[in-house]
């Protein structure tokens, strides 16, 4: 349904969007994640034609953006991170403008209005002044307005910021429902809310694509693993913090020690393990028969959007370090030629 | 077509539903009627005697009503700011030009729309002086045909000024900016038929011939001349021409 190949968005100075490509299929819900100034909004722009991409081709239901951008439009409805309400409109008024807009006949506009009033629970506001409305209601509007002509793509920009948990899960269920019919992309920074709405994930971060997954997997991938934080008492040096950390990472199982800041005589370690693996008893046990003090051992629950952080950060670290190797190739090749 | 209507009715709706329409047509009201048009009425006694003394019946169109309307031509410049500022400024600010731009709608419709909303708010407003001139036509028997080419130019030269204020609103995001700018350019239009009616040379011609109000003295006088329709219809076209860059620009530039 949704094509996007080799997709760059340039702006004068800043890569917004980094050659990303990606597909979704018909009826699909993907949630398309990644921190703030990721690229999220760029992209979906290009999507529905507000933005041109610079190099890159996206397809959406056979239509390019480029080139038939009206087919395309036809097809998308449309949520922006601020939903694009007319304050002086009652509810109805600007449903009613807005589904005009997308072209739909005046014979079916009224049928369609109480049809996505009903689905987006508006029936108590249709008569009031879009200008008075809660952030709730303003933003059920706009899922309203991008629904109105029942399009086959639904881009949605964070749809549910700024709303309260019972709003949140009125509109997750909504975007179940709509899903099947609909092809959904939902942007958002939260990671629970990609696990309970979405089949896919898309993740970019720094204009990249970072992962494509299904929710399962990247869920599984993250939570299977345990992060251990460890104290260690050091008098005078001994034991030297680089003994440790090396007899820690050799304990079966952990995949990652990082050194934090000692405080006065103690040692401080964040421990990770392999997914699925519980590395607390051997953590403790070999430190104990190194004949140290061990002063705390416990387990950090680490929250999801801290794991994305890190997932996202460490992809970047990667790609330095790839960046770095191949540049050290390169000199290691220029020498082999002189 | 159906998408211009659509927008031009979206965009009265907004003019009256906001305090502009009738900031606009009050002040108009206020300007036309209570600074122009009473005083002028006031004299017109003593135009009559004097008319009489000289033997001649009083021309009401050239004495009365041609000042009257040139008065009009000159108030408009400094009401149109008002009606253009928040064409698309306002839509830029609120986001809801995502709306706009990512519906099935063709920039140009978007634009001839809200063009077209601005004239008729100003040509509500032109009718309201229409009340104070027919006012005359009770008392005294003007012909109504060169009114009717005054009202023509009126609009005419309504037109351009909104389609260049409709270009500078689609430039910002702040309504006080787009508000002041065409304030500004109006003001410059109209100081500029001042200087060059004291002087005649080759500058002041092309400056002249360039000024959007000195083409409505024509009009004024009840003459229609190609011209100036000409100079009108193509400064229209070319503000929206270029309306519609700066919105494809703005696409670009984000």
């Amino acid at each position: 349904m949704i094509k996007v190949e080799g997709l760059t968005k340039r702006y004068a100075r800043t890569i917004a969007v980094d050659n990303i490509s990606f597909e979704v299929d018909k009826g699909q819900i993907v949630g398309f994640l990644g921190p703030n100034g990721a690229g999220k909004t760029t992209t979906m722009r290009v999507l529905t034609c507000f933005l041109p991409p610079t190099s890159g081709t996206a397809n959406v239901a056979g239509f390019d953006v480029l080139e038939h951008p009206l087919e395309v439009k036809r097809r998308i409805g449309y949520l922006p991170e601020t939903p694009p309400l007319y304050p002086e409109m009652e509810v109805d008024e600007y449903l009613n403008f807005a589904g005009k807009l997308k072209g739909i006949p005046t014979s079916t506009i009224k049928a369609r209005i109480d049809d996505v009033t009903q689905k987006c629970a508006l029936g108590d506001v249709r008569k009031k002044l879009i200008g008075k409305l809660s952030k709730g209601y303003r933003q059920r509007v706009g899922i309203a307005q991008a629904i109105i002509h029942n399009p086959d793509v639904l881009i949605l920009d964070e749809p549910t910021s700024g709303l309260d948990p019972k709003q949140i899960i009125e509109i997750r269920t909504l975007l179940k429902a709509l899903a099947g019919d609909h092809t959904i992309i939902l942007s958002t920074h939260i990671l629970s809310e990609v696990e309970h709405s979405c089949e896919r994930v898309i993740i970019i971060s720094q204009g990249k694509l970072a992962a494509i997954d299904s929710v399962a997997n990247l869920t599984n991938r993250l939570r299977g693993s345990e992060a251990v934080a460890l104290e260690v008492e050091s008098a005078q040096g001994q034991p030297a913090e680089g003994d440790v950390q090396m007899r820690l990472e050799q304990v079966p199982g952990v995949s990652r020690v990082v050194a934090k800041t000692p405080r006065d005589g103690r040692l401080v370690f964040e421990v990770e393990s392999l997914q699925g693996r519980h590395i607390r008893g051997d953590l403790a046990r070999t430190v104990v028969q190194a004949g140290w003090n061990l002063n705390e051992l416990r387990s950090v629950g680490l929250s999801l959007e801290e794991i994305f952080l890190q997932l996202t950060a460490a992809e970047q670290k990667d790609s330095k370090q790839d960046d770095q190797k191949s540049g050290q190739k390169k000199v290691a090749e220029g020498e082999k030629k002189s | 077509m159906k998408n211009v209507l659509l927008i031009c009715s979206k965009e009265m709706r907004s003019y009256f539903a906001s305090p502009i329409a009738y900031a606009v047509l009050g002040l108009f009201a206020f300007l036309f009627g209570g600074l122009v048009f009473y005083p002028t009425v006031k004299e017109l006694s003593q135009f009559a005697i004097q008319a009489q003394m000289q033997g001649q019946p009083m021309n009401l169109n050239d004495q009365v009503i041609r000042p009257l309307l040139g008065f009009a031509s000159t108030i408009s410049l400094f009401v149109l700011p008002l009606i253009t500022m928040r064409l698309f400024a306002e839509e830029k600010r609120s986001g809801t030009m995502e709306l706009l731009l990512t519906s099935p709608v063709r920039d140009i419709e978007i634009i001839l729309g809200k063009w077209i909303g601005a004239m008729l708010l100003y040509m509500s407003m032109l009718a309201m002086s229409m009340l104070n001139i027919m006012f005359l036509f009770f008392w005294g028997k003007p012909d109504w045909k060169p009114v009717l080419v005054a009202y023509l130019g009126l609009i005419l030269q309504g037109g351009c000024l909104l389609a260049i204020g409709a270009f500078i609103s689609s430039l910002t995001r702040s309504q006080i900016v787009a508000g002041g700018a065409t304030f500004f350019v109006c003001l410059i239009l109209w100081l500029l038929s001042w200087f060059t009616a004291f002087s005649s040379s080759l500058a002041t011609q092309v400056i002249n011939y360039l000024s959007i109000v000195t083409h409505f003295e024509n009009f004024g006088k009840g003459v229609i001349d190609l011209k100036d329709v000409i100079f009108y219809l193509s400064l229209i076209f070319f503000a929206l021409f270029i309306t519609s860059r700066s919105m494809e620009s703005l696409r670009w530039r984000s």
